[in-house]
């Protein structure tokens, strides 16, 4: 369903050493939340940035000086490789790391990694994306795509759930999108601020208020493990197809390139055959503790 | 390139091939005797092998024993195997120096990758070998792992007498040598037969003292090769239908046995020729200017090996026993289309409580076939992705 490997972009890295970064440098900065940024950056070699190209849902390396590398999404447009963007939140040494670089600082990049959300497959489709956190990152490129080729897809639902009204990244954007007519944005919080009027609650939730045309939808998830394992499930009681629920899942990952055996998922690494999977190519796993 | 031919050489022609060896300019890595067990090390002349020694293996258990003849290869293999020359436990993958502009430049001078001779390689390690070049050699090939793995030499020998926790015979990887190697010794009592594997090998064995073998001497080693295959693994497994069987009773009872014993120390994972997983981590100099990155071995049995934001996918030892087990015998065929063990017996053997794959699996295995027979093949276990 994915691109098969084959057919993905080439992965940049310095001399083409598969475990050594090259150099991309921080050009803009923009605070989303008290805990996350989206960070544009440029490659410092002309030859990577010519090379660079990625799919909606692959990741990169992201690698800090002395500190060490983790594994983020890219959040921009495809379309648009004059720079790249990584919406970043930070929880540890790297992503704190990263979060204090200053415009025109230097950090190192290898990719991009993984699988791609199969746009090919959702097209003539009504397109379903359920976002939770910072699992709207991987999510934006395909959004960019879709709105961009809008009349090749059916109906376009967008289900983005967050902690609490500060918490909403891109927000601007998401208001965008939902004033237009052709795109459906509904947005909820666990934690309501007294501003809120939206819908409370986790949001698997809000798929009550969606009229699926279950044989003719895609549904492209991206969040914490409980929610896509909910919402993967409630897709399929709505008889979604199998082939046509794609969840991104997060693992450790040291390495990107199937060598360091953290991102093992069953038969699957994650790095290579995902982070998108489609639901019936991991059914056996998907529901088990532990694997 | 193989050839049919069989050679007979002296057994006092090993230290000139030794030597000659070393001429080429390889570094001689062979079985020597070290803390009691047979381990690989640097070698200089053949006096240097355990000759006249064996050992007695077994669940948790390993002790050198002395031959009643001076056999010069009669043992199998000790803890280590090529994995520590190929793909070593601690390998600095690049230094990086700060350009005084913001930026960094990585130093990327491979790191000298020593030109090694092998001697004294068994059929199971040949064949870890090449499963460890699915992972390493693959398109994205680690450049040190691919640069010792073109210029090694390997003097293989073949098992007459396997031990106590070998199953090679079960995982269709020995215990004669089949490929990888470039001279192959089936040890006779009184000379060697060796075997070319290689143009290399065969300009090897020019250098040292052989003549053709005779027709009984093939029909001799043939016999032996037979025979240890048959009769003398200490360990056998079904591997018939096992990934399906394993990968749809992750539920089953006999996980949470071995869960129970297991104490998570990743000795089998160390040991095993072909675990390859691992850790990468940076480390700065004093003057925060220079940094290196380091790939060290890790193992699925380590709890933060699973650790991201949110917690540890595998935090029982149930689990990462589960994880470890399967993905030798089951999941490893999704992932290479091979299997994942070549039935060395080392975890077997270096593991303190003696858990036993062989025994761990077929046990689950067998109890799930057993069903199937009572309740027939539409029994339900549950679903599974190989
Ligand atoms: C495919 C993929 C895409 C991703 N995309 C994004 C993205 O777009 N944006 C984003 O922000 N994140 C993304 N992530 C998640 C991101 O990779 C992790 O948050 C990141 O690796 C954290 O790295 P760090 O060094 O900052 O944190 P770490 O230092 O690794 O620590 C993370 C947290 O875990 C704790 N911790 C670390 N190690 C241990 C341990 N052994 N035991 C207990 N606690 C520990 C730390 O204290 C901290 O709270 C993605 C992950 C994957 C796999
Ligand atoms: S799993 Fe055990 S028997 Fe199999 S190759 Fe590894 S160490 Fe040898
Ligand atoms: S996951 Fe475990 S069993 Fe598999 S290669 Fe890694 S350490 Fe070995
Ligand atoms: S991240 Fe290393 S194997 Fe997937």
């Amino acid at each position: 369903m994915s691109t098969s490997l084959s057919q993905r972009p080439p992965i940049v890295t310095h001399a083409s050493l598969p475990m050594v970064p090259t150099m991309a440098r921080l050009i803009d900065r923009v605070q989303e939340t008290s805990n996350t940024f989206t960070c544009r950056l440029e490659f410092v070699d002309p030859e990577a940035a010519a090379r660079f190209r990625f799919y909606p849902g692959q990741f990169n390396m992201v690698y800090l000086f002395g500190v060490g590398e983790a594994a983020i999404s890219i959040s921009s447009d495809p379309d648009d490789l004059s720079s790249i963007q990584h919406t970043i939140r930070h929880v540890g040494s790297v992503t704190f790391a990263v979060s204090r670089l200053e415009v025109g600082d230097v950090l190192g990049i290898r990719g991009p990694f993984g699988s791609n959300w199969p746009l090919e497959a959702c097209r003539g489709r009504d397109v379903l994306l359920v976002a939770g956190g910072i699992g709207i990152a991987p999510l934006r490129p395909a959004i960019y795509q879709i709105l961009k080729h809008r009349e090749q897809y059916g109906r376009l639902i967008l289900l983005y759930g967050v902690r609490s009204p500060k918490d909403m990244i891109y927000r601007e954007e998401v208001e965008a999108w939902s004033k237009r007519r052709d795109f459906q944005v509904m947005c909820t919080v666990d934690y309501p601020d007294p501003q809120w009027i939206g819908p409370v609650g986790v949001v698997t939730s809000l798929m009550r208020r969606v009229r699926l045309d279950s044989a003719r939808t895609s549904v492209l998830v991206c969040g914490p493990r409980v929610m896509n394992r909910e919402a993967a499930h409630s897709f399929l009681s709505h008889h979604v197809p199998e082939e046509h629920i794609f969840v991104s899942l997060e693992r450790n990952m040291r390495c990107g390139i199937g060598q360091c055996g953290h991102c093992q998922y069953g038969p699957k690494f994650v790095c290579k055959d995902g982070p998108v999977f489609s639901y019936d190519s991991v059914r056996t796993m998907f529901s088990k503790e532990e694997v | 390139m193989r050839r049919d031919g069989m050679f007979a050489v002296a057994k006092d022609q090993l230290d000139p091939l030794i030597c000659e060896l070393a001429h080429d300019g390889y570094t001689v890595i062979g079985p020597t005797i070290r803390d009691g067990a047979i381990t690989y090390d640097e070698i200089t002349s053949a006096a240097m092998l355990p000759r006249g020694w064996t050992q007695e293996t077994d669940g948790g258990h390993y002790r050198l024993k002395r031959r009643t003849d001076d056999a010069c290869f009669g043992f199998v293999v000790g803890p280590h195997s090529l994995k520590r020359y190929l793909f070593p436990s601690r390998l600095k993958l690049f230094s990086v120096t700060r350009d005084g502009q913001g930026g960094f430049s990585p130093d990327v001078e491979p790191p000298p990758a020593p030109k090694y001779a092998f001697v004294g390689v068994r059929s199971c390690d040949l064949a870890a070998v090449a499963v460890q070049d699915m992972v390493f050699n693959s398109e994205m090939p680690d450049p040190y792992y691919r640069q010792v793995r073109e210029q090694m030499f390997v003097v293989a020998v073949n098992c007459a007498e396997p031990g106590g926790t070998c199953f090679c015979s079960s995982m269709d990887t020995g215990p004669r040598c089949s490929a990888g190697y470039d001279l192959a010794i089936t040890e006779l009592s009184t000379s060697f037969a060796m075997e070319v594997g290689s143009e290399r090998g065969q300009a090897m064995l020019e250098r040292v003292r052989h003549e053709e073998a005779d027709a009984n001497a093939r029909h001799l080693v043939d016999l032996m090769m037979s025979t240890a295959a048959k009769h003398n693994m200490g360990r056998s497994l079904d591997t018939a239908d096992l990934p399906e069987i394993l990968m749809s009773n992750l539920e089953h009872r006999q996980w949470d046995q071995a869960g129970n014993r297991c104490l998570a120390c990743a000795n089998c994972t160390l040991v095993c020729p072909t675990c390859f997983c691992n850790n990468i981590y940076d480390r700065t100099d004093l003057s925060g200017d220079h940094a290196d990155r380091y790939r060290n071995w890790g193992s699925c049995f380590a709890l933060e090996f699973t650790y991201h934001t949110g917690g540890y996918i595998r935090s029982s030892r149930r689990a990462r026993y589960r994880q470890w087990l399967t993905h030798k015998l089951a999941s490893w065929h999704g992932q290479f289309g091979t299997s994942g063990c070549v039935g060395c017996g080392r975890c077997i053997t270096w593991c303190p409580v003696g858990i036993d794959i062989t025994v761990e699996a077929t046990a689950i295995a067998d109890d799930v076939r057993e069903s199937l027979k009572r309740h027939g093949s539409g029994t339900k276990t549950e679903e599974a992705d190989v």
